[in-house]
C-alpha cells in the first residue's frame, strides 16, 4: 500500500538531488569560464570570430523583428492614444516601450533561439565527436580556448543587438505613425526626446541586455558542455537551452524592472 | 624505473561507479616499440588509453609515463606531459571549423611562438609524410574517413611526441586505407623515435606492424607476446579472436531462456 507513495517520494528526492547537483556543477562551470577568460582578451581575434557567429549572423532576425515590432507598436499605440487625443505622444510610447522592455527582452529571446541554440549544438557536437577530448589531450584547455571566447562574444553582442532592435523599432514606429498615419513629425520626435531619460531608460535597458547576455550565453554553453555525447543528447540540450534561457530572461526581466523602475 | 620502459603499469584497477572495468593490469611499454592492446569491444582497452593520457584516474595501482604518474600531476604538470604525447582518435576528431592546414598547425600555434612562415613549412612537411600535402586547404567535411585519419595522424605528430596513443585507428576503413594507416603508424614511430600504443581489435592489420601484443578480456590481461607467439598460442579465447571463429569460449548467443520455451513450442504440442 505504501510502496507507490515511497517510490514517489524517492523519485522526487532523486529529482531534487539531481537538480541541486546540476546547479552546483553549473555554478562551478560558470566560475571556471570567468577564471579562464584571459585568453579571450589576450587573443581577442578568437572572441571577434565568435562575435561574428553569434552577433553579426543574428543581425537579420534582430533587425527584421525589431522593424515589425516597432510598426505594430506604432499601430496599436496610435489606436489607443487617439481615443484620449494624445497621438502626439506616440513617439515617446514607442521609444519607452522599446528601450525599457521590448528591445532587451525580445532581442534576448531571439538571441537565445538563434545564437544560443547554435552554441549549444556546436559545443555538444564537438564533445560527441571527441574534439573537446582531443583538445585536452593536446594540452589546450577547452574552457579557455572554446568556451570563454563564446561567452564574452555573447556578452558583448547582446547589448549591441538590443540597441539595434530598439533603434530599428523606433524607425518602424516612425514609418507607421508619421509616414503612414500622419502624426506630426516634429511632435513625434520632440515628445520622444523629452520623455526618454538617458540614465533611467537607456542605461537601464543596456544593463538589462548585458544581464540577459550573460544568462543566455552561460546557459547555452553549459547545456552544450554538459550534453550527453549522442545525437539525442545534443538535441535535448538544444531544446533545454531555448526553454531555460527564455524563462531566465523573462524572470530576470521582472526582477530587474522591479529594482530599476519601482525602487523595490 | 628502467630507462627502456616508457610506460609502466603495475596492479592497475579502475572502477566506474561500482563496476570494475580494469583489474590487476601489469604492462610494460618499451621505448621505441609499437605495442598493441587487443580485445573485444568493451573490455577496457580505451579506458586504459585514457588512463595513460591522464583523462581518467586509476582506482588502485600505479601508472608511470616517462617516470611521471599522470594521476598525481597538477593541471600544468599534466599539460606539460601531454605536450609530449599524441593521440589519434577513432574517427580523427578533427576540428570541423578549421581547415586541414589549421588543424595540423593547431598545436604549433597554441604551444610555440614559431613564425607563421616556419609553421607553414612544418605543416606541409607533416602533411607530406601522410601523403596529403595537396589537401591542405580542404575542410574536414571534404575528406574521406581514411584521409581524415591521416590528417589526424599528421596533427597528432605535429610536435614530434615521445608517445603516440592510437584509439582504434583501423575502425571503418577500406582495405587500402587500412594498409596506409598501418604503415604510417610503423614508419612514423620509427622516424620520430617515438613509442606507440595501438588499441585495436583488428588482428590481421596490427599483427603486421606491432612488436608486442597484450590481449585483454573483461578488464584483465589474458595473454601477451610477440605476434608470432600470439599466432602460435592455442588457448581458447585468443585462438578464437585471432582466427575470427564465430563460436568458442566467447559464445555466439547472448545468454537467454531456453529457445524452445521462448518459441512456446512445448505449449503448441499440447
Amino acid at each position: 500500500m505504501f510502496d507507490p507513495a515511497i517510490a514517489a517520494i524517492r523519485a522526487t528526492g532523486s529529482h531534487v538531488v539531481n537538480a541541486v547537483w546540476r546547479f552546483g556543477f553549473a555554478c562551478r562551470f560558470f566560475l571556471a569560464v570567468l577564471t579562464h577568460s584571459g585568453m579571450s582578451f589576450r587573443r581577442f581575434q578568437l572572441t571577434i570570430k565568435e562575435i561574428y557567429f553569434s552577433g553579426v549572423l543574428s543581425l537579420i532576425i534582430i533587425l527584421v523583428s525589431g522593424l515589425f515590432v516597432g510598426m505594430v507598436l506604432g499601430l496599436q499605440g496610435y489606436e489607443t492614444l487617439q481615443k484620449y487625443g494624445s497621438e502626439a505622444a506616440l513617439g515617446s510610447l514607442v521609444a519607452l516601450s522599446l528601450v525599457r522592455e521590448l528591445g532587451p527582452v525580445l532581442a534576448a529571446l531571439l538571441f537565445a533561439s538563434r545564437a544560443g541554440s547554435a552554441i549549444t549544438a556546436e559545443i555538444g557536437l564537438m564533445k560527441a565527436t571527441e574534439q573537446i577530448s582531443a583538445m585536452e589531450m593536446m594540452a589546450v584547455d577547452p574552457i579557455a580556448r572554446v568556451v570563454a571566447p563564446r561567452f564574452w562574444a555573447g556578452v558583448i553582442s547582446m547589448p549591441l543587438l538590443a540597441a539595434m532592435f530598439s533603434a530599428i523599432g523606433v524607425f518602424g514606429g516612425y514609418l507607421v505613425g508619421v509616414i503612414m498615419i500622419g502624426v506630426d513629425e516634429g511632435q513625434f520626435w520632440s515628445q520622444m526626446q523629452s520623455a526618454v531619460d538617458f540614465r533611467q531608460d537607456v542605461l537601464n535597458g543596456v544593463i538589462k541586455s548585458c544581464v540577459f547576455g550573460v544568462a543566455v550565453t552561460a546557459i547555452a554553453l553549459f547545456e552544450g558542455y554538459d550534453a550527453p555525447p549522442t545525437a539525442e543528447g545534443v538535441s535535448h540540450a538544444t531544446t533545454r537551452t531555448v526553454v531555460t534561457s527564455s524563462l531566465a530572461v523573462l524572470a530576470l526581466d521582472f526582477l530587474l524592472t522591479a529594482f530599476m523602475f519601482r525602487g523595490i | 624505473m628502467p630507462a627502456d620502459n616508457l610506460v609502466e603499469i603495475r596492479d592497475l584497477n579502475f572502477t566506474y561507479n561500482v563496476r570494475p572495468v580494469l583489474q590487476g593490469i601489469n604492462m610494460d611499454i618499451p621505448r621505441g616499440k609499437v605495442v598493441a592492446i587487443m580485445g573485444l569491444s568493451g573490455c577496457g582497452k580505451t579506458t586504459l588509453l585514457r588512463l595513460i593520457g591522464g583523462q581518467l584516474k586509476p582506482s588502485k595501482g600505479s601508472l608511470k609515463v616517462n617516470g611521471q604518474s599522470p594521476q598525481d600531476l597538477d593541471k600544468d604538470g599534466l599539460y606539460a606531459l601531454r605536450r609530449r604525447m599524441g593521440m589519434l582518435y577513432q574517427f580523427g576528431a578533427l576540428f570541423t571549423d578549421l581547415s586541414v592546414f589549421d588543424n595540423v598547425a593547431f598545436q604549433m600555434r597554441e604551444h610555440t611562438d614559431l613564425p607563421e612562415s616556419l609553421i607553414r613549412s612544418l605543416v606541409l612537411l607533416k602533411l607530406e609524410a601522410v601523403g596529403l600535402r595537396g589537401a591542405h586547404d580542404l575542410m574536414p567535411t571534404a575528406l574521406s574517413g581514411g584521409m581524415a585519419r591521416r590528417v589526424a595522424l599528421a596533427r597528432a605528430t605535429a610536435l614530434d611526441p615521445m608517445l603516440m596513443l592510437y584509439d582504434e585507428p583501423f575502425a571503418g576503413l577500406d582495405t587500402i586505407s587500412l594498409g596506409v594507416i598501418g604503415n604510417l603508424i610503423r614508419h612514423l614511430n620509427d622516424a620520430l623515435g617515438a613509442t606507440s600504443i595501438v588499441v585495436t581489435h583488428d588482428v590481421q592489420e596490427s599483427m603486421k606492424i606491432v612488436d608486442y601484443i597484450y590481449f585483454m578480456s573483461s578488464g584483465k590481461i589474458i595473454a601477451q607476446g610477440t605476434p608470432d607467439e600470439i599466432r602460435a598460442l592455442d588457448s581458447g579465447f585468443v585462438h578464437q579472436f585471432v582466427h575470427g571463429e564465430i563460436d568458442g569460449p566467447m559464445p555466439f548467443h547472448y545468454p537467454g531462456a531456453d529457445y524452445a520455451a521462448d518459441l512456446a513450442l512445448e505449449t503448441a504440442h499440447v
